[in-house]
């Protein structure tokens, strides 16, 4: 037996079918929440807890990598009340250069591997890319699952991928993107779910933020409900990140509801939920200076990176 | 390696009150009966209070029609039907439709508002659904009216007369909606009354009405209680006669039509069976049985009251069914948070306390959620029974409340059989994600109504009523209309 | 037939014919034992025909109630077959059909006349049931992401008082429109209209119509319709002629169960309309969302 099969006839597969319907009806009425005030403030300021500050640039440089860390480390000069992002999210070559920008800080530092972001290549390169990442210092690595195998039905293989990078992650986290962009259906989001879990994955992922749609609100909640039954099943918690195309304050919080809602107050913690983002956090500050000052506010006032 | 140093505890976040405002209208101190085009007192003079059910206060004084006020009202409504209305052509009648729909358009945040305020619906539901729907089955009925002769094909179409209306409380405007647009579309006039405990959206809808330069008399309204609904179902000067409510009171009204020619339709009480397999999306389900029994506070004749869940997925189902209720906000109708608001009334809030306690003494188990709920006025926490047979009252009569009875079944032919042991046929529900299976039960399902893999579910182009004692006739989609045609 | 139902030329005697009503495919005698006698309009002694009671009438219920489902399930396109074999065995038999109407009075020409109407309305009838369905249901268009539709369903047991004017005519148009959509029925014939109904009952029970979907009672209408209008396990109440005092009561026991009640008008206008299909057919709509 090829290891692939071995992994196969460890998974519990069950059909668990997803009505497309019912889940766009139950994130409308989620998003129908009418979030004011105190609970906003209270709520931007969990979710800016819960960034992945990200930048995943071909152009991205040292400078720019030390800018972003410093952006989360201070999200807004002249607010001492803000908390700081739970992570950056960078190229493994730039997780060195991160790491020392944020030393001192409890700010996690995470690296994409695997061949980020299509994931074709062999298992070896992707092994050898973990590791690497892991070796300049990551405490989490993001690794994509094969979509090529996976919509070809050789779950086998996808399970025994993410088993054997798990392995090679040692005691970073590994967070798992199924790039549910590319998976079609909200089944498939699902099973990819179920797939990733049940091999080791720390945390589900939506997408790599290079294929549209990414995280969109129906995806997160059909991912959220897999973390509950598998929670449901095994004790296990499992984290939460949804990455790609979440617009603004609004979507944020939309997606803290969907969490308290969906999985309890328990997962509202940057150790169960995170928020892939890099233009974000901006729209987030400026709400929340808006409710400080009562004033609409500006994109030319708050700093890109 | 470093290990994390995230906090890991759970953010106790959560929701502050969003109340909607109710400042950009003023309620009249007094509403008089809508007779012939101008609102005027009851002849006797006599007033009731309409109060909000979430606070106990009252929020105006609505006249009490007596015989006199119903004869005058019929007396209206035959008048615009001899001079005017039945007069007219369909496409001019349409128009006038038309208006109403726009207007209730205009006016819909108003009208959501004191919905919510005279019913008690959460606002959520009375801005998304109620009041949008209401306007939805005016602008079809609009475009029946110059159309009539393609509903009935090798048949000429004629209206029946006056109609007297008379409608619940639970969805209140909507319902004055479903009565009145088809019977105006049609060309009928009509003498309505709405609940005595909801009368307000009927009264605006009254100055609508005039806002839409809608000829006299062409819709009267006129408010009281039980005794002014029978003193119009008694008038002989209706040739139709409509009724949303209780099968009681839907009897006893065939029964006093029973020597006179006066039509009638009936949209009666529901015990609809909501039947989840093992196969089922079972999360989509569970957001389906929570639609289905904890809408509008499970004042629906169609809500899914009974749920059967087939064995193997019984545990499963229950305990996200708890989980996903804890999270239903119970109070304020007006907060723009709340799931479920204020009990109609103080009678059927202690209507459904005594099914509470019959269910208990009848030996099934009682859940409820630990929401807190206001001091004043009336509450019911979501609840439900388990350990519950065919044969207990909390499964056999309809409850009009949040509560559901929780049976298992094991296969196919139990589960209708258990759905189908009623003399109600509302309604019913089907989960599955096998296609043949589910034509398979919604065609088994005794019912005027089935959703399949969804639940509640309502459009003014899809009929809606009932088989057995849930009533006869449709309201909706074209087969709505027969009620308020005459064929030859 | 001579007076004595003696032959002249042969000296024969004749075999008389015993008339039962059908019930569940069965002919019986009322189980109260009771009959009738029947009386053509000259005053001319007929024979006998069952005095149905009560309890016959509810055993026709059970036999309705039994064969209900099978023939609400029975295809449409086999409906019509079905009932295009009745008409085809009513054919064959026509001119026995057309003796009982002229020994209960009707002209040579009048009896034959509505022998051939109520063949020719069966056959139309026959050809409604894989249509009626096409014209009054439909698919609606909601504003939401679902399919919804609406279909016809039969009610189940219907109950239907035939008037007498036209003791056949009046019973198949009455039967027709009710079965096509799979209910079941129980009628009632009155009167000297009885021994045509018991002649029809022996054409339908050589045809392929399933026991039970047509059964066929006579008795007394102020003795049966009573029974027919309380009923709890009949879901409609279809009557021809009867005065408004009847009608009242009627109307007032269907409310029981709210069995649905419909008022047949006499006369050939009517005969033919396929709106009548719909007084005993239920609407149902359902829903189902349309997704990925």
């Amino acid at each position: 037996m090829s290891p692939s099969t071995v992994t196969l006839n460890k998974l519990n597969l069950q059909a668990h079918p997803v009505d497309e319907v019912g889940i766009r009806e139950r994130v409308a009425r989620l998003a129908t929440r009418s979030i004011k005030k105190a609970s906003k403030v209270e709520g931007l300021k969990l979710a800016l807890s819960m960034v992945d500050l990200t930048t995943l640039e071909g152009a991205d440089t040292p400078g720019k990598v030390r800018q972003l860390c410093t952006k989360a480390i201070h999200l807004h000069s002249g607010r001492k009340d803000l908390p700081m992002v739970a992570a950056v999210c960078v190229y493994p070559t730039m997780v060195r250069i991160a790491r020392k920008a944020l030393e001192g800080t409890p700010i996690q530092v995470a690296a994409v591997a695997t061949a980020f972001p299509s994931g074709m290549n062999p298992l070896a390169v992707k092994l050898e890319d973990t590791r690497y990442a892991v070796a300049e210092g990551a405490h989490e690595i993001d690794m994509v699952i094969s979509r090529g195998d996976f919509l070809r039905g050789d779950y086998g293989r996808v399970a025994d991928e993410i088993v054997q990078v798990k392995e090679a992650c040692g005691k970073a986290h590994l967070k798992v993107i199924l790039e549910t962009g590319e998976l079609g259906t909200l089944d498939r989001v699902r099973l990819a779910s179920d797939i990733a879990m049940q091999s080791g994955a720390d945390f589900i992922k939506t997408s790599t933020g290079k294929i549209q749609p990414a995280a969109t609100p129906e995806v997160v909640l059909v991912m959220l409900l897999a973390i509950s039954d598998f929670y449901r099943k095994t004790g296990k918690k499992i984290g939460m990140k949804p990455a790609g195309g979440i617009a603004n304050a609004k979507a944020a919080l939309n997606l803290l509801i969907m969490v308290r809602e969906v999985l309890g107050p328990a997962w509202l913690t940057p150790s169960l939920f995170r928020i892939g983002a890099s233009k974000l956090p901006n729209d987030m500050l400026m709400q929340l200076e808006k409710e400080r000052t009562g004033v609409y506010q500006g994109p030319d006032y708050y700093s890109n990176d | 390696m470093t290990e994390s140093k995230i906090s890991s505890k759970g953010s106790d976040w959560g929701y502050a009150p969003a109340p909607e405002s109710a400042d950009h209208f003023k309620l009249k101190e007094q509403y008089g009966l809508f007779l012939g085009g101008k609102f005027v007192p009851a002849g006797s003079g006599k007033r009731f209070a309409t109060i909000n059910p979430a606070n106990e206060k009252t929020l105006a004084q609505v006249a009490d029609a007596g015989e006199k006020d119903v004869d005058r009202a019929v007396k209206a409504a035959r008048l615009a039907y001899d001079k005017v209305w039945r007069k007219m052509s369909g496409r001019e009648r349409g128009k006038y439709l038309y208006r109403i729909a726009r207007i209730i358009q205009e006016r819909a945040r108003e009208l959501a508002v004191v919905e919510s305020m005279d019913g008690g619906k959460p606002i959520r539901e009375s801005r998304d659904v109620d009041i949008p729907l209401a306007a939805a089955h005016f602008f079809y009925h609009a475009g029946w009216a110059d159309k009539l002769g393609y509903a009935f094909p090798g048949k000429s179409v004629g209206p029946i007369g006056v109609a007297g209306q008379i409608i619940p409380w639970n969805f209140p405007l909507l319902m004055v909606a479903w009565k009145v647009a088809p019977a105006l579309a049609c060309g009928n006039t009509v003498v309505l009354k709405p609940a005595e405990t909801t009368p307000l959206t009927a009264l605006l809808f009254s100055e609508i009405c005039q806002e839409a330069g809608l000829p006299d008399g062409v819709f009267n309204c006129i408010t009281g209680a039980g005794s002014t609904g029978a003193a119009l179902v008694r008038h002989p000067g209706l040739d139709k006669v409509a009724f949303t409510g209780s099968t009681d009171v839907g009897k006893a009204i065939q029964k006093s039509l029973a020597g006179k020619a006066t039509k009638l339709t009936l949209e009666l009480g529901g015990k609809a069976a909501n039947i989840i397999f093992e196969d089922a999306a079972i999360d989509q389900a569970v957001e389906g049985i929570i639609n289905g029994i904890f809408f509008n506070q499970g004042h629906v004749c169609c809500a899914g009251s009974r749920l059967l869940v087939q064995e193997s997925v019984e545990e499963e189902v229950v305990e996200k069914l708890k989980a996903r209720m804890e999270h239903l906000i119970v109070g304020d109708p007006l907060d723009k948070n709340t799931d479920i608001g204020a009990i109609n009334s103080k009678a059927q809030c202690e209507r459904i306390q005594d099914y509470l306690k019959v269910g208990q003494e009848e030996g099934a188990e009682l859940f409820q959620t630990k929401c807190a709920v206001p001091d004043k006025g009336y509450w019911i926490r979501p609840s439900f029974f388990t350990k519950v047979a065919q044969s207990h009252r909390i499964v056999q009569e309809e409850i009009f409340g949040p509560v559901l009875a929780i049976q298992s079944f094991r296969t196919l032919n139990e589960a209708l059989e258990k759905a189908n042991n009623t003399p109600y046929g509302l309604s019913g529900g089907v989960w599955t994600d096998k296609g043949a299976k589910i034509f398979k039960v919604t065609r088994g399902i005794k019912a005027g109504v089935i959703w399949a893999n969804t639940f509640n579910k309502f459009d003014p182009a899809s009929p809606f009523g009932g088989y057995k004692e849930s009533g006869y006739g449709r309201e909706g989609g074209r087969h709505g209309l027969r009620p308020y045609v005459e064929l030859s | 037939m001579s007076k004595n139902g003696l032959n002249g030329k042969s000296g024969r005697l004749d075999v008389r014919k015993t008339y039962k009503m059908l019930i569940g495919g069965a002919f019986v005698r009322s189980e109260s034992g009771r009959a009738l006698d029947v009386e053509a309009p000259g005053g001319k002694w007929l024979g006998h025909v069952c005095r149905a009671s009560r309890k016959d009438f509810r055993n026709a219920v059970v036999a309705a109630r039994k064969a209900a489902a099978g023939w609400a399930s029975t295809t449409a396109y086999l409906k019509g077959q079905i009932l295009y074999r009745a008409a085809e065995m009513m054919e064959g038999r026509s001119s026995s059909l057309c003796e009982v109407l002229q020994s209960v009075g009707h002209s040579s020409a009048a009896a034959k006349s509505e022998v051939s109407q109520s063949i020719d309305l069966l056959v139309y009838y026959a050809g409604w049931a894989d249509k009626y369905l096409q014209i009054f249901g439909s698919v609606n268009p909601v504003s939401s992401p679902y399919f919804n539709f609406s279909v016809t369903e039969p009610m189940g047991v219907v109950a239907y008082v035939a008037g007498e004017k036209r003791p056949l005519l009046d019973l198949v148009s009455g039967i027709a429109p009710i079965v096509v959509s799979g209910n079941s029925v129980i009628t009632l014939s009155t009167g000297r209209s009885a021994v045509a109904a018991m002649e029809l009952g022996e054409v339908l029970a050589t045809s392929d119509i399933p026991h039970g979907v047509i059964n066929l009672l006579c008795g007394l209408r102020e003795e049966l319709v009573g029974q027919m209008s309380s009923h709890m396990d009949v879901n409609a109440l279809v009557v021809q002629g009867g005065d408004e005092k009847e009608h009242a009561a009627s109307r007032e026991a269907c409310a029981l169960n709210l069995k649905r009640y419909f008022l047949k008008s006499q006369g050939s206008n009517c005969d033919e309309d396929p709106y009548r299909i719909m007084d005993t057919v239920e609407i149902k709509t359902t829903w189902h969302p349309v997704g990925g």
